[in-house]
Formats: structure tokens, sequence, C-alpha cells
């Protein structure tokens, strides 16, 4: 067994209303970012966990965002690949 | 009737609904703290507004895994009643007892006020007390009350008249500037496909009595007696 560190990003999914992402879009434009376009706003976590290989420490994190991590009906989910702890 | 009311860590209508059912509907109600496997013989469980969890990661979705939602879900699944009032309907809805998701308000702030709805259908266990096209007021409360789901989800829940109250104008019309959180189609509460979990942002028990300003939210308890009791 080894320790891997496993980051997640979690997004709103695509077309689903992203009323913080629009406010944080409108801010920067504000500040005369023009070329900003639209901005989504999720969630990282990075969680350490304890698995056989690096793609086990995956699989388990695939897991957990399918199972609580993440929303199925409104979100996405990308997994950063696994690091040694 | 026995009410089963489900305390989670964070819960704070747990009490507002147990003086609804003892105080305005002389009924028997008992607190089930979520750590807990029994029910305790209740006819109808309610899933009470807060914040569960501190609706930390999701509002609902850590509480949805407490052990009592286990059994929360056989009694739905033997076509028991759940009643899922604001922070209980997000954990209905990650638990996947109701279909969708409730996303933060569309305008970013939590909103506590007054709300106009419309009851959109008699024909469910929790509204035949009211007349259809009733506009009744109801407390909002909440910061995570943008209901959202997939067209198709949409389209099935008005298909099968499972939409039950609708955000709408003093004249009973659903605007946007009458839907307080951005609601997909103005929707405020529904039932799932039997008719026996019913999802709502609004708060009916504090809206039992004149003097708090409304006792429009006698219906949905008064249905559900007349249901059971028959």
């Amino acid at each position: 067994m080894g320790s891997f560190r496993v980051a997640v990003h979690i997004t709103p999914r695509r077309g689903i209303l992203d009323p913080q992402g629009k406010a944080v879009q409108g801010a920067l434009q504000s500040l005369g970012f023009d070329g900003v376009g639209d901005v989504h706003v999720g969630r990282y976590i990075v969680i350490e966990t304890e698995a056989t290989t690096e793609a086990a420490a995956v699989d388990s994190v695939r897991s957990m965002c399918e199972r609580l991590l993440a929303n199925p009906v409104v979100e996405d989910f990308e997994i950063e690949a696994a690091v040694n702890a | 009737m026995k009410f089963g009311i489900v305390t989670f860590p964070g819960s704070n209508c747990d009490y507002d609904a147990y003086r609804a059912v003892v105080d305005s509907l002389g009924e028997t109600a008992v607190y089930l703290w979520h750590k807990e496997r029994d029910l305790q013989s209740s006819d109808v469980i309610i899933l009470p507004g807060g914040f569960s969890y501190g609706d930390y990661l999701r509002a609902g979705a850590i509480a949805r895994f407490s052990p009592i939602m286990i059994d929360v879900a056989a009694h739905a699944q033997r076509g028991g009643i759940v009643l899922g009032i604001c922070n209980g309907f997000q954990v209905a809805c990650e638990a996947g007892l109701l279909p969708g998701a409730l996303l933060r308000n569309s305008h970013l702030q939590f909103i506590s006020a007054p709300a106009t709805l419309r009851v959109e259908t008699t024909a469910t266990r929790f509204t035949s007390s009211y007349a259809e096209g009733d506009l009744i007021t109801l407390p909002v409360a909440h910061g995570e009350g943008r209901f959202t789901a997939d067209e198709s989800t949409l389209d099935k829940l008005e298909g099968d008249g499972r939409v039950i109250f609708r955000y709408v104008d003093s004249a009973g019309v659903a605007t946007p500037d009458a839907n307080p959180n951005g609601a997909e189609r103005n929707i405020a509460g529904i039932v799932n496909d039997r008719g026996n979990v019913l999802g709502m942002m609004p708060h009916p028990e504090r809206a039992l009595d004149n003097l708090l300003g409304s006792d429009d939210g006698l219906g949905v308890f008064e249905s559900l007696l007349a249901r059971v009791a028959a």
C-alpha cells in the first residue's frame, strides 16, 4: 500500500445557470479584463488516501465522486492524476 | 397519527415541526435522532428545515447518509409518507427520494420572506384540502432553493401532475419576478412518482396560525390527516 494525494475539480454542469460564475465574470469585466468570457466557479477537493497503486487511488476517488463529492444531476467532476503523498 | 421528525445536526425547524404537529394539529410527534435506526412506528416522517451538517459540500449531501435515512428510504419504499421541507427537500433530492437538485438561489442571496404559491393539483395526499388554483402564502427561508432538473425530468413532472406548488405573483401568474430563487418553471414543491414523498422549499409548518401571519400551511397537514384517517 502507498499513500497518494488525488485532487478533484467539481464544476457546475454546462448549461446549468451558474450565478456565482456570472457574478465573478461581471466583476472581472468591470476590472477591465475585457477578454473574459464564461466563468464557472466550482470546488477543488484534495484527498489523501491509501491504495495499492495510483490507478487504484484514482478509481477509489472516482467512486467517492459518484457517491458523495459531486451531484450527478447538476455537476461534473474531473480527477487529477494521483501523486505520492 | 404519529409524526416522526428527524433531527440532523444543524436542523433548526424540527422544533417548529414538533409544535405544529402537537399544538396546531393535536397529533403525536417524536423526534428521531439521525443516528438512530428506528422510526418508532411513525406514520409520517418529516425531514425538517435547517442546515444539516452546516450545508457543507452541498445542502443535504452529508445528511442523506445519516443512518436513519436508510429507514426513511425503506419507509418511502413501503409507500409511507415523507414530508421534506426546505433542507428536508434538499436531503430528499440528495437521497434520490425525489428527482432534481436544489442549487444556490440565482441572486446568490439568502431569502427570508413570505411567498405566494399556487396550488397546482389537489390530487395528492398533501393538497386534497386545498382547491385547485388556490393562492396561498407561506414563508420561504433559504439560500439554496433553485429547483433544477433536466428538461425531460421537468416535462415528466409537469405531465404527471407532480408539480404541486408554484411561485406566482398576486394575480396567480408564474412570473420571473414572483420566483424567489430562480427555480426552473417557478417550481416550489414536487412529489415523487408514487405520490407519497413531498419536497417543498416553503415552510407550511411555520404558517399554521394567523397570529404568525398565515395559516395557509394547515392544508398540507389537514390533507395528510384526512387521507390517513380515511
